[in-house]
């Protein structure tokens, strides 16, 4: 029955990403992540009685640079809206958005279709508004608990067109939005601390049909993983209701990854009329084509300009240029080494080897990286100058990458410069012939076999610390 | 726009709030009387007049990016009519 070839499916993404200000939007709290419960509040971002908001100039200059580099026009008059709703997560019972004159409209990025080619994902328009409490349930009551340290944060939700056919797409819509937005500085976009957050509206109709099917929106997914799984969820559980005759409910649904499935929140059909209304305590904001045209200029190097450098001035792969170019903390270590004389290539071997690898075991984020980026330059430099073998440095990395250890110092104190001193390697190699005659007569009868094995506890003996080359032929001298 | 008892319910809903029943009445003729009040100005021309949504003659009043300390949390908390642990404690409300 099922029979996902005859459906289309089709989704746009509303993304709120949390911006890098120091302070909330409305007032002068601090806006950093965690803290004790409501220690980042203050009678406005509570919402006591009499209080009025005042507007963060950082916020629109943030927007603003986010609608450039994302291809947006600029609104020149703006305004807030308040959106009306009852929830314990919003202390004022409204939340200022902006409805009327979203600050940016018309834009887009480009990603790489299913079918090898380019695509544009359309940006119907960015707005700024304010975030929420957070809602903790507190199972030895059953009550809700509340945390007000976010609510205020500013944030920019950026609302894609229903441009989307696959999760692949979305997911590389996402990629690319996020490094965007990491490079020109408006935020970390670090999905864990909820700083970027995707609510995908997703429909399914038969393909080859103009008009679209009614759609779900669904809500909580904090990864990558999760958005593809419920997006995989979504549209065959939509599939398979309308092959089974039914019809698609309008309705907000909440993914839970640990279970896998999505549940129905509040449907869409009643009580979600928000009676907006222009915001009564804030006056417009008019952006100049002057600061537009500033803000245009100040922009640094973008993503797809970096990697076309890499590309072409660098000479790195396709493949490594764009892997590198999809953090911001990638590009740090990259390039800060690179000025420091590193070389490109084997910079660019390490971070997509020993780095990439490094951080997937981990489960780590890219951003998350706690070292002195310098040190894996010169961890590069031992190499080169064959003070360490290519196996040290790999060991030596992974204490750079867990524990933050100066990689020179790590060498010396724990002893690990390669043995260049000849006559001490041979006589190591010499024990180990000694000691193990019997793969000795092994390899003189003709088994190459033999010749690995000695090798590799020549290379135990000595600890790791000589280069294999050396070692073999040394064997191979000794051995005749 | 006539202001039906549906109507009325449908507010009631949006404010949380339940009216007595002896005042629905009246409030569904008060609500009546006040659109029609405002009805009033759609008999002005307002070709070609851009609505209006502040009263002051001000464009971007704006503070700078600058931390100041926040309220200790149990001030924050003082009016709160329940609490644990420095949270406000509120009656289950996830959907």
């Amino acid at each position: 029955m099922y029979n996902s070839k005859a459906w289309e499916t089709v989704m746009g993404l509303e993304v709120h990403v949390e911006l890098a200000t120091k302070t909330k939007i409305f007032c002068s709290c601090t806006t950093a992540f965690g803290g004790e419960p409501n220690t980042h509040c203050c009678p406005i971002c509570t919402g006591m009685p009499g209080v009025l908001p005042s507007l963060n100039k950082a916020v629109v200059e943030y927007a603003t640079r986010a609608g450039l580099a994302l291809n947006c026009e600029i609104t020149r008059y703006n305004k807030f809206d308040r959106k009306n709703y009852f929830y314990p997560d919003l202390p004022k019972a409204y939340q200022i958005s902006q409805l009327y004159l979203p600050i940016c409209r018309n834009g887009g990025i480009e990603i790489e279709a299913e079918d090898g080619g380019k695509k544009v994902i359309g940006i119907h328009e960015i707005h700024m508004e304010e975030d929420a409490g957070k809602l903790v349930h507190d199972p030895s009551t059953g009550s809700t608990l509340v945390d007000y340290n976010r609510c205020g944060v500013p944030l920019i939700e950026i609302v894609s067109e229903p441009d989307f056919r696959s999760a692949n797409e979305v997911i590389r819509y996402l990629e690319k939005l996020k490094a965007i937005l990491q490079f020109i500085g408006v935020s970390d976009c670090k999905m864990q601390e909820g700083s970027l957050r995707a609510d995908v509206n997703l429909s399914v109709r038969p393909v080859g049909s103009e008009s679209f099917g009614t759609r779900t929106e669904m809500k909580n997914m904090n990864s990558f993983k999760a958005i593809i799984r419920a997006i995989n969820y979504e549209s065959k559980r939509q599939i398979e209701v309308l092959e089974h005759g039914g019809e698609v409910k309008q309705e907000t649904r909440r993914w839970d990854d640990s279970m896998g499935v999505s549940f129905a929140m509040r449907s869409k059909e009643d009580a979600q009329d928000y009676k907006y209304f222009p915001e009564p305590d804030l006056i417009p904001i008019e952006i100049s084509e002057e600061t537009i045209e500033q803000t245009r200029q100040s922009l640094p190097e973008l993503p797809e300009e970096k990697r076309q450098r890499y590309v072409n001035e660098l000479g790195l792969s396709e493949y490594d240029a764009s892997q590198l170019t999809t953090s911001i903390a990638l590009v740090d270590l990259f390039e800060s080494n690179l000025s420091a004389g590193c070389p490109a290539k084997e910079l660019a071997n390490w971070i997509m080897g020993e780095v990439m690898h490094l951080l997937s075991d981990s489960g780590r984020e890219p951003e998350d990286m706690a070292f002195d980026y310098r040190y894996l330059g010169s961890l590069i430099g031992m190499v080169q100058r064959n003070e360490i073998t290519r196996n040290t440095a790999k060991k030596v990395f992974k204490a750079v990458f867990e524990e933050g250890c100066d990689p020179v110092k790590y060498v010396e104190e724990h002893n690990l410069k390669t043995v260049t001193d000849t006559s001490a390697v041979k006589a190591v190699i010499e024990e180990v012939i000694a000691a193990n005659q019997k793969s000795v007569d092994e390899y003189r009868s003709g088994k190459e076999k033999a010749l690995q094995y000695l090798i590799g506890q020549s290379m135990r003996a000595l600890r790791g610390k000589a280069d294999p080359q050396t070692v073999t032929a040394i064997l191979k001298e000794l051995l005749g | 726009m006539v202001i039906t008892d549906e109507l009325v319910t449908y507010l009631e809903a949006l404010g949380r709030i339940r009216l007595p029943e002896e005042t629905r009445a009246k409030a569904q003729s008060n609500l009546q009387e006040i659109l029609q009040y405002i009805d009033t100005l759609s008999e002005l021309d307002t070709e070609g007049i851009e609505p209006m949504s502040h009263a002051l003659p001000l464009t971007n009043v704006m503070r700078e990016d600058v931390v100041t300390p926040s309220a200790p949390a149990e001030e924050v908390l003082a009016n709160a009519p329940a609490q644990k642990d420095s949270y406000f404690l509120v009656p289950r409300s996830f959907d």
